[in-house]
């Protein structure tokens, strides 16, 4: 059974199979249409729910998610807000007048979506106003695609919001809802069982995971669940033997040491960016390009890893800045430098029992610098086609401990070891660069693909090195103005 | 009825609108009538309404090869699989197999002959979504695979169309190509695109007590569904009925492939008794629905050393994939809009209807014309780089004028002021000299990134070239507490067409907005109806609702001048008017009103209906085939553009940085409503040339099948200043609605302009002495390609240069 609150009224759905989405759920168990599939792939945003969560004062914090690949099961002690939940009677959320007046909607599929996006965003303001940048709106609504009206009135809408009466959905006027949250998930059993047609096994710490992994090892583990969803609204797979780690407690903090921090595995993207933005600006920002906020709110660093994607996008940065993890399972830990994990095409050096619990960034020395360049058709919410990282030590004039990592490039994401010799230790002159090249196009042989041609991941991929070189000897002229990347991407 | 509701005076006080802005229903920013629905979550889509509880879920098998023949369709393990109630191939279909729209070609159901990847060889029909999808999947296909033929060009050459050839001849273009001082020769290929409408196609069907069905779809053009339907289960049209509410977007991909689902979910409702549904996932709808045609344009132009177009040659042929569909008015409009806002000069255009083993290309947003454009709009950049002079000089000199003011199909085009005041007055808004002198100055400092600015204009032909669907119908009823029901034969998309047609009868009734409400589109109130398209939707719906109007206020006021103040003489019928919710007749002090409400229940007391049919045709369209002459625009709608973009030459990124847009839709229905569908319609057009990519592997399937591979703009693509302004001033020259203009499909071509800054800022790599190669969608790769290929070719004549120098 899953045992949660919906727009204020608590639900208990029984006869629920693992794999239900929470969008199937609400469509088609619970009749709220409101809420629509556009691609049941989490790409267009057309089926944003919010997801109150308690904070560690006990009061809910919403966060938007895409409902088509979000287990149902991950509802459980949750509230869920849906479009149909914001307005009161006939008084509209400021969400919801301020797209009705900016003229925000056309044929209105899109749109409540939009309308849940741009709650979410009102409730961050309300919270904690601070203005509404360019960046912030792109990082709110950049997962929701409207084929209508171009935007134009949606970021108006979006703008405006605050202007409009603060109109509270009736559920906000409940005192009790938080405290029900709280008492609900306090009484949640450690390990639940939920599915009633297989296992959808939700612990909550580090030994009972232990012990899952080893009485059901074939069982598929699952976060945010935004890649390993698609197997089922995509290829209709069944999944019905799952092991959701988001509740793991061992998996979800951050650990800070003098050498750096590890970050639990089922540590969401949208928890990492303030870290990120403190000490890795440039791959923070990376964040905002690589997923919609829909995304980074329930994928997971641990995901992006364990899936091993030649085209994931922090693996890159993560070699760039030799990471490390920290594998776990009933045989006990291990450690493993980020490099040795991924052996061939979504092939790691994973177990079939264990998992990562942990993965160890290191701290930045005042001199490292690091360039996360993504390479894709559209700038936001696209997959790269090339992605590269680079990160190196300026140390007398010359380049020291330089990692050049690429996404796309190969059937895993790999250093080019190559081209980092012929740069280590050397000044960024041509020469060096132009060896750098040489040996880049001699490492790969990128494949063609929907995202782009062999021939042109190459010659982008080299081009990559090519403005890192103008970059830095631009910045040794000290020839601020010279531009060499567009403002948008430019980190 | 046997007593009439009370209306009382304060309801009816409270209906009068003091504003002066609102006063005219027609004609002011009104929010869509669906507004407060959309974002409330209550406005119903098709897999939103609720069905009997034993409805059946419908899901389809497809062809997983591009050609071949079908050797075996073995179902067994279909129909044992959990959950599945019926099972339907070509041998269960009672009536017509071939569900082609306007040509034969379209078999419902695979018989023999496979066409496409995702071509349909039959139907599941389960308890549910899931089981249904799943049931698929035990379906045992065995196919003799053929190679498929994917190039366009190929096929052309091989003589292989689906349609015949077309011709577009005027004057003497051979001798005019023979004496022209200068020629250019260029090719280009135009990328498809596909709809990406966020409701994916669907349909609801329920089996009526005879031997009919009704059916629920999102749809373009419901009564073309309902002869398909009939004829599919070999019933009279009288027995089916369609319902359409809303789509959640169309842009064309609803206008013939909304169809097919409703046929096969039609079969199976009639064959089972029970209500069926259809979705399509995503990836499906993606596969098996038709796109915009690609194109493959050859073009041969002369010109003199003004870079003014002589006349030539030109030649498209369009991808129409496996079927005719709607491909030989696509093909045509392409060929109408080869001259955009300029005279060719003596002229050939040929147009070729090419068949692929692709999902038969239908439909999108502008019919064709976009692809058209295409070749003039590159021709003037290229002209423009070889007589020395900037784009925007070369494209205003070939603008229509005084003169020069006949198409290459015989139609003179009309409002020139208008073509050369939007652009003028574009020119001095955007700044575009000043901007221009910058960024000639930045490009020359600036090694890695490159600035392009252009103006593009748009001038396109409205009115169905297909004679006959220039027609229209309405159903007007006021009932007797005075409100207002008003039903015509145009479908709601969210284009606001809803919204205006109310604006109108609210104008012509003297009511306020809220009183006339608007219901589903069915084939039941107005029959026969054309489809929602070629941006026709308001100019020959709203003409009908008005017809409506007039015919029930007419009738009103004969019905008020006997009826009312009969001891006064009656009242007096001249200059009698309806307006703020009241009958005036007379004027000043004198003048007698009376409430609506009272005026309508008066009316039905005395047996006067309160029902009116209006009809409307386009006045003045023709079009002779065989000479390949006419009028078969009623009127042009233009508009013009102007892009900046900054091109990343290392990368091929790049980004839109400023847009001022200057669009004419005559005197506007809904400034609101009209800006909408210009900034809408041009950022669609700017991701059909820029980011969206449709991608086959080499066995004919589309590999582009998802949002995560197919990028439509999202909210960063929005350029950060977008100045969108409707042309003021000029009333449309035609006796069109309320002197207003079309204009949802116009503006999409206004993204031309961002696809010719980004040739600009490329050719700035020459020191604009080329433009290079663009075809599209000028995605990062083809720009980084484009400038690479300029760049190489800078090194190869610098070499040639030194060389010669030494020779020297």
């Amino acid at each position: 059974m899953i045992d949660f609150y919906l727009n204020g009224k608590r639900r208990q759905c029984a006869d629920v199979s693992p794999d239900t989405s929470i969008l199937e759920l609400l469509r088609t168990q619970l009749g709220q249409t409101g809420t629509k599939e556009g691609c049941a792939s989490g790409d267009c945003g057309a089926c944003t729910v919010a997801i109150g969560e308690p904070d560690v004062s006990g009061e809910l914090r919403y966060h938007n998610a895409n409902a088509c690949i979000t287990p149902a099961y991950q509802l459980q002690g949750c509230h869920l807000v849906t479009v149909e939940g914001l307005s009161r009677g006939d008084a509209l959320h400021p969400a919801q007048a301020a797209m009705v007046e900016c003229h925000g909607s056309q044929c209105g599929f899109c749109t409540p979506g939009i309308v849940m996006s741009l709650f979410t965003l009102h409730e961050e303001q309300r919270r904690c106003p601070a203005p509404l940048t360019q960046e912030r709106l792109e990082a709110a609504l950049g997962g929701n695609l409207c084929r209508c009206t171009g935007y134009r009135p949606i970021r108006d809408a979006a703008l405006s919001m605050d202007q409009y009466p603060d109109t509270h959905p009736v559920w906000a006027d409940d005192p009790e809802l938080a405290a029900n949250i709280v008492t609900l998930r306090q009484n949640t059993a450690t390990t639940s069982e939920f599915a009633s047609q297989g296992h959808f096994t939700a612990p909550r710490d580090l030994a009972a995971l232990r012990e899952l992994k080893r009485q059901r090892p074939q069982a598929r583990l699952v976060a945010g669940a935004t890649d390993l969803w698609l197997e089922t609204t995509q290829q209709l797979r069944i999944l019905d033997d799952l092991i959701d780690v988001r509740q793991v407690a061992e998996l979800n903090t951050i650990e800070e040491t003098p050498e750096g921090w590890w970050i639990g595995s089922a540590v969401t993207y949208s928890r990492l960016e303030p870290l990120l933005e403190v000490h890795y600006p440039t791959f923070a920002h990376l964040m905002h390009r690589f997923a919609s906020s829909q995304i980074r709110n329930r994928g997971t660093l641990g995901g992006n890893v364990a899936n091993a994607s030649p085209i994931g996008d922090t693996p890159p940065v993560l070699l760039a800045l030799d990471a490390r993890l920290i594998l776990d399972g009933p045989d006990g830990e291990r450690e493993l430098p980020l490099a040795e994990f991924f052996l061939d095409y979504k092939k790691t050096a994973l177990k079939d029992n264990e998992f990562i619990r942990a993965i160890f960034l290191p701290r930045p020395s005042c001199d490292q610098n690091l360039k996360v360049w993504k390479l894709s058709k559209r700038r936001e919410d696209d997959i790269s086609a090339v992605l590269a990282a680079f990160a190196w030590r300026q140390e007398d004039g010359v380049m020291r401990d330089v990692r050049l990592a690429f996404g796309g490039m190969a059937a895993i994401p790999r250093r080019a070891l190559g081209a980092e010799q012929a740069l280590e230790g050397q000044p960024p002159c041509v020469k060096a660069f132009e060896a750098a090249k040489r040996s880049l196009r001699d490492e790969f042989q990128p494949m063609t693909d929907v995202r782009g041609a062999a021939e042109y991941r190459q010659m982008a991929a080299s081009n990559m090195l090519e403005r890192l070189h103008l970059m830095l000897v631009a910045a040794s002229n000290q020839n601020t103005d010279a531009e060499v990347m567009l403002d948008a991407y430019a980190h | 009825m046997r007593t009439l509701t009370d209306i009382s005076q304060d309801s009816s006080q409270a209906r009068r609108t003091p504003d002066a802005e609102d006063h005219r229903a027609a004609g002011s920013a009104r929010a869509h009538e669906s507004a407060i629905k959309h974002v409330t979550g209550r406005a119903t889509y098709i897999d939103d309404m609720a069905a009997p509880a034993d409805a059946l879920h419908i899901a389809l098998g497809l062809s997983p090869v591009a050609h071949g023949r079908l050797t075996r369709l073995d179902l067994e393990k279909v129909k044992a699989a959990p959950g599945v109630v019926d099972v339907v191939t070509i041998i269960d279909v009672p009536g017509h197999t071939d569900i082609g729209p306007v040509f034969p070609g379209d078999p419902i159901f695979v018989d023999d002959e496979i066409s496409y990847v995702g071509q349909c060889l039959f139907a599941v029909a389960a308890e549910s979504h899931k089981a249904a999808r799943l049931a698929v999947k035990e379906a045992i296909v065995e196919i003799d695979e053929r190679p498929a033929s994917l190039d366009p060009v190929a096929a052309a050459e091989r003589g292989e169309f689906v349609r015949p050839t077309h011709v577009q001849e005027s004057g003497d273009w051979q001798q005019v190509l023979e004496g022209a001082p200068h020629v250019l020769e260029r090719e280009q290929f135009v990328g498809g695109q596909e709809h990406f409408y966020l409701e994916g196609q669907a349909c609801l069907v329920t089996p009526t007590e005879d031997e009919g069905v009704v059916v629920y779809t999102s749809n373009q053009h419901p009564s073309e569904t309902q002869k398909l339907v009939a004829e599919v289960l070999n019933i009279p049209f009288h027995a089916v009925t369609v319902e359409m509410r809303r789509m959640g977007g169309g842009f064309g991909g609803k206008e013939t492939q909304a169809s097919p689902w409703a046929c096969i979910a039609a079969i199976i409702a009639r064959r089972t008794g029970r209500a069926t549904r259809i979705r399509l996932p995503r990836a499906e709808d993606m596969r098996v629905t038709g796109k915009r045609h690609p194109f493959h344009n050859r073009y041969r132009l002369g010109y003199d050393d003004q870079g003014i177009l002589l006349g030539g040659d030109i030649t498209v042929i369009g991808d129409c994939g496996y079927s005719p569909d709607l491909s030989e008015a696509i093909v045509d409009r392409a060929m109408f809009h080869a001259d955009n806002a300029y005279s060719l000069g003596q002229v050939r255009v040929t147009g070729h209807r090419a068949k692929t083993h692709t999902a038969s290309n239908t439909a999108f947003r502008g019919f064709g014309g976009p692809q058209g454009m295409m070749i003039i709009e590159a021709a003037m950049d290229d002209i423009a780089r070889q007589v020395g002079e900037d784009p925007l000089t070369v494209r205003k000199r070939n603008l229509y004028r005084a003169g020069r003011d006949v198409t290459h199909y015989g139609q003179k085009v009309e409002q020139l002021e208008l073509l050369h005041d939007i652009v003028t007055q574009l020119e001095t808004k955007s700044d575009y000299w000043a901007r221009r002198k910058k960024i000639t100055e930045f490009n020359a400092k600036s090694s890695v990134i490159k600035k392009g600015l252009s103006l593009t204009p748009v001038k396109f032909g409205i009115s169905f070239t297909a004679k006959h669907l220039n027609q229209a119908g309405a159903l007007l009823h006021v009932y007797t507490d005075g409100s207002v029901m008003i039903n015509h034969g145009g479908t709601e998309m969210g284009q606001g067409l809803h919204t205006k047609v109310c604006q109108v009868v609210a104008r012509e009734l003297g009511l306020d907005l809220e009183q006339v409400r608007i219901t589903a589109t069915r084939t039941d109130k107005v029959p026969n109806t054309s489809p929602t398209a070629a941006s026709s939707g308001a100019d020959l719906n709203g003409q009908a609702a008005r017809d409506a109007a007039t015919q029930l206020r007419e009738r009103l006021f004969d019905f008020a001048a006997e009826h009312f103040f009969k001891d006064q003489g009656g009242l007096d019928r001249e200059g009698m008017r309806l307006e703020n919710g009241e009958l005036v007749a007379g004027e000043g002090e004198s003048a007698h009103r009376i409430p609506w409400g009272e005026l309508v229940q008066a009316a039905y007391m005395s047996r006067i209906s309160l029902s009116a049919k209006g009809f409307y045709s386009t006045p003045l369209i023709h079009y002779d085939r065989e000479k390949a002459k006419g009028r078969p625009f009623y009127y042009y709608a233009h508009g013009a553009a102007v892009s900046e973009v900054s091109v990343d030459t290392l990368s091929g990124e790049y980004q839109v940085t400023r847009v001022d847009i200057l669009h004419d839709v005559g005197d506007s229905l809904n400034p609101a409503i009209d800006i909408g569908q210009v900034e809408g319609g041009f950022i669609q057009g700017m991701g059909w040339l820029t980011s969206e990519e449709l991608k086959w592997n080499e066995a004919g399937r589309l590999v582009s099948d998802g949002p995560a591979t197919y990028k439509i703009p999202t909210f960063g693509d929005l350029p950060p200043v977008f100045n969108v302004e409707l042309m003021q001033g000029h009333p449309n020259s035609q006796a069109s609605i309320y002197r207003s203009k079309a204009v949802g499909e116009p503006p999409f071509m206004l993204g031309m302009s961002v696809w010719s800054a980004l040739r600009d800022a490329l050719s700035s790599l020459t020191d604009y002495r080329e433009c290079p190669r663009l075809d599209t969608p000028a995605t990062p790769e083809r720009v980084l390609m484009a400038a690479e290929a300029l760049r190489q070719r800078q090194v190869t004549t610098a070499v040639v240069e030194e060389t010669s120098d030494d020779l020297a």
